[in-house]
């Protein structure tokens, strides 16, 4: 077991040097130039190539990417052009705040993925089932972005039940209930999407394990329809729940982006979408790193979870 | 009509061709046809936006801003600069499905190249295209697709290219697993042994066989591609004003929300109704062209 999920991290290592690649080659091969953001557009062409020297960008490429990617391994992601300040002191932070809005999105989506989509299962063709199916086939085909805005429409701006935005930092004065209340619409926004398609996954798969003969001897036993349902059902039905509730927490980061910015929330996904527009290069890349790492050790972490669950599932 | 004609068409069934019989399995699929009918209907009413549409589409009229719908030839309303909503749809329609299909459309030729060789060749070929594909795989969609966006230029080109980009690790996973499924059965083996080259084997043997699925799998991606696309102009990185699709006009809406709700709601009804409308007819697809699949889904 040990061994083999020694092998998948180290096969995450090529994922991320050939994305790092990308990531470089993509900022390298964008119009505009780092020296502009730099020194504005009243700048001599004299000075721009004065800069670009400085900072080695006449060097070949391959030079510049080892340089680059040196750097980061040593931790040093660079310096915001915006704010001056070390990369890294920018994007953690945000970092971590994405991850409470995450993690209190993906929990609401896995909520209400077991608990509706085990219902609608137990109770297949009925109208539940029907009318819950039909609404996770809508939400499922709704812009995030979207969805943020009419919950803002309905509970800060109508019913002012909760703040549309304000959230500054994890530490404020507001304590953890400031917190919880600045959290609620993002993470329902945020959360919808995901919960749809796991909901989708648990009745199916659910159906399926019940539609199997362990279940109709466990039936014939006489054993509370409860307990086959959480229990023995359940358990068998988990590993592609599993799979594609951990590729969720992945969209969820990219729906996040859109909610942290309706929101205004202090995210990373924030981050990045104003380090574009301001064309801060370094953060954009730091940024896009690690979401990155953080996605694929998620996904590492759920094949090993699999693996746990189910003997027959080998992690490599 | 003689005893004759009678007695041959009664013993020899109707001939159908492939497309027939798939076009009766779709057709049979009422929610597949009825969101074909409506996909149809928004195309034309897109293609067509100058000739029906009421009003101007950049036109501001100061006297006219934020009506609510329903008034003054304002069928739906108009937004904060006075434009008319219902012809900004109109219009906005064409951006809306271009960038939905169109990125679809290229990354799924992509992938065809890429899959079909690394499911056909194997070995290094495979290895080199799938590992490379990979890294890719390691972004979620929707960020990586706004990273490309936000490093170029804005604009719809940028969303094409930026779309088309991320598409292709995903389709060509399912291209590749398509073909490795087709280059299993004996009857490519037989083509080879009959002396046909490996580029006709690919075309004429390999390609029809391991379509169906990719189709399907494209024509859903269309839906949810004119909701990713949509993001990106609502983050100001596609279509630049006045020219407006959905998401930008969800975004412009966004100032006035409490006062002209409208602004915002209807455009978003669009990408919603769009993208389910792309879903049930991939659905209906893959009934038509993918039994197998379709019992597959059904059962689990």
């Amino acid at each position: 077991m040990l061994r083999q999920i020694i092998t998948r991290l180290l096969a995450v290592v090529p994922i991320l040097f050939g994305l790092s690649i990308f990531v470089f080659l993509l900022v390298h091969f964008a119009p505009g130039d780092v020296t502009d953001a730099l020194l504005g557009p009243m700048a001599t062409e004299e000075a721009k190539q004065k800069l670009r020297e400085a900072m080695g960008l006449d060097r070949p490429l391959v030079v510049q990417y080892a340089k680059w990617i040196g750097a980061i391994l040593q931790g040093d992601f660079g310096t915001s052009v915006h704010t001056q300040r070390s990369v890294i002191e920018v994007v953690l932070p945000r970092f971590g705040n994405t991850v409470i809005l995450a993690l209190a999105s993906f929990l609401l989506a896995l909520m209400i993925g077991f608990f509706v989509g085990m219902y609608a299962a137990s109770k297949s063709y009925s109208t539940f089932d029907r009318i819950s199916m039909s609404i996770t086939l809508v939400v499922g085909s709704t812009p995030p972005y979207w969805l943020a805005l009419l919950l803002v429409l309905a509970f800060a701006l109508e019913f002012r039940w909760f703040p549309a935005t304000g959230m500054r930092s994890i530490t404020g004065d507001g304590g953890a209930l400031d917190v919880a209340r600045h959290l609620v619409l993002p993470a329902i926004a945020t959360a919808a999407g995901p919960a749809a398609i796991i909901t989708r996954m648990v009745r199916s798969s659910m159906l399926e394990v019940l539609g199997q003969g362990y279940i109709r001897v466990a039936r014939s036993k006489g054993i509370a329809r409860r307990t086959i349902l959480w229990k023995h059902a359940l358990r068998n039905a988990l590993p592609p729940i599993a799979t594609i509730s951990g590729l969720q927490l992945g969209f969820l980061l990219g729906g996040a982006l859109f909610t942290e910015v309706v929101f205004a929330w202090p995210g990373l996904g924030n981050q990045l979408y104003y380090s574009i527009v301001a064309r801060d290069v370094p953060v954009v890349q730091a940024s896009i790193l690690v979401i990155a790492l953080a996605f694929v050790l998620v996904n590492l972490a759920i094949d090993i979870f699999n693996a746990t669950l189910d003997p027959r599932v080998r992690v490599v | 009509m003689t005893d004759e004609t009678l007695a041959t068409a009664s013993t020899a069934p109707p001939r159908r061709s492939r497309l027939a019989v798939a076009w009766l399995a779709f057709a049979r699929d009422r929610a597949a046809l009825v969101s074909l009918i409506f996909l149809a209907i928004v195309l034309l009413a897109a293609i067509f936006a100058p000739y029906i549409s009421p009003h101007d589409p950049f036109e501001a009229e100061r006297l006219a801003r934020n009506k609510p719908p329903l008034t003054d030839g304002y069928w739906l309303g108009s937004d904060s600069n006075g434009r008319d909503i219902l012809t900004r749809l109109f219009y906005g329609g064409r951006i809306s499905l271009l960038v939905g299909f169109l990125p679809t459309l290229i990354a799924t030729l992509i992938s065809l190249v890429l899959g079909l060789l690394a499911g056909y060749f194997g070995r290094w070929v495979d290895q080199v295209i799938m590992r490379t594909l990979d890294a890719l795989f390691a972004v979620p969609l929707v960020l990586l697709a706004i990273a490309i966006a936000g490093v170029l230029q804005p604009g719809v080109f940028t969303v094409t290219v930026a779309i088309t980009v991320v598409l292709v690790p995903y389709i060509s996973r399912i291209v590749r697993t398509s073909t490795l499924g087709v280059t299993a059965q004996p009857y490519i083996e037989a083509a080879r042994a009959g002396g046909a080259g490996e580029a006709a084997i690919i075309l004429r043997y390999v390609l029809p066989n391991m379509i169906s699925p990719v189709i399907v799998y494209a024509t859903t991606l269309v839906g949810l591609m004119i909701v990713v696309g949509s993001g990106l102009s609502f983050l100001g990185l596609g279509a630049q004003p006045p020219a407006a699709d959905w998401g930008t006009m969800v975004s412009d809406g966004r100032v006035v929300l409490k006062k002209a709700p409208h602004a915002t709601i209807f455009p978003g009804v669009m990408i919603v109704l769009v993208a389910l409308a792309f879903n049930f007819v991939g659905d209906g697809l893959r009934d038509a062209l993918d039994p197998k699949a379709g019992a597959r889904r059904s059962s689990g």
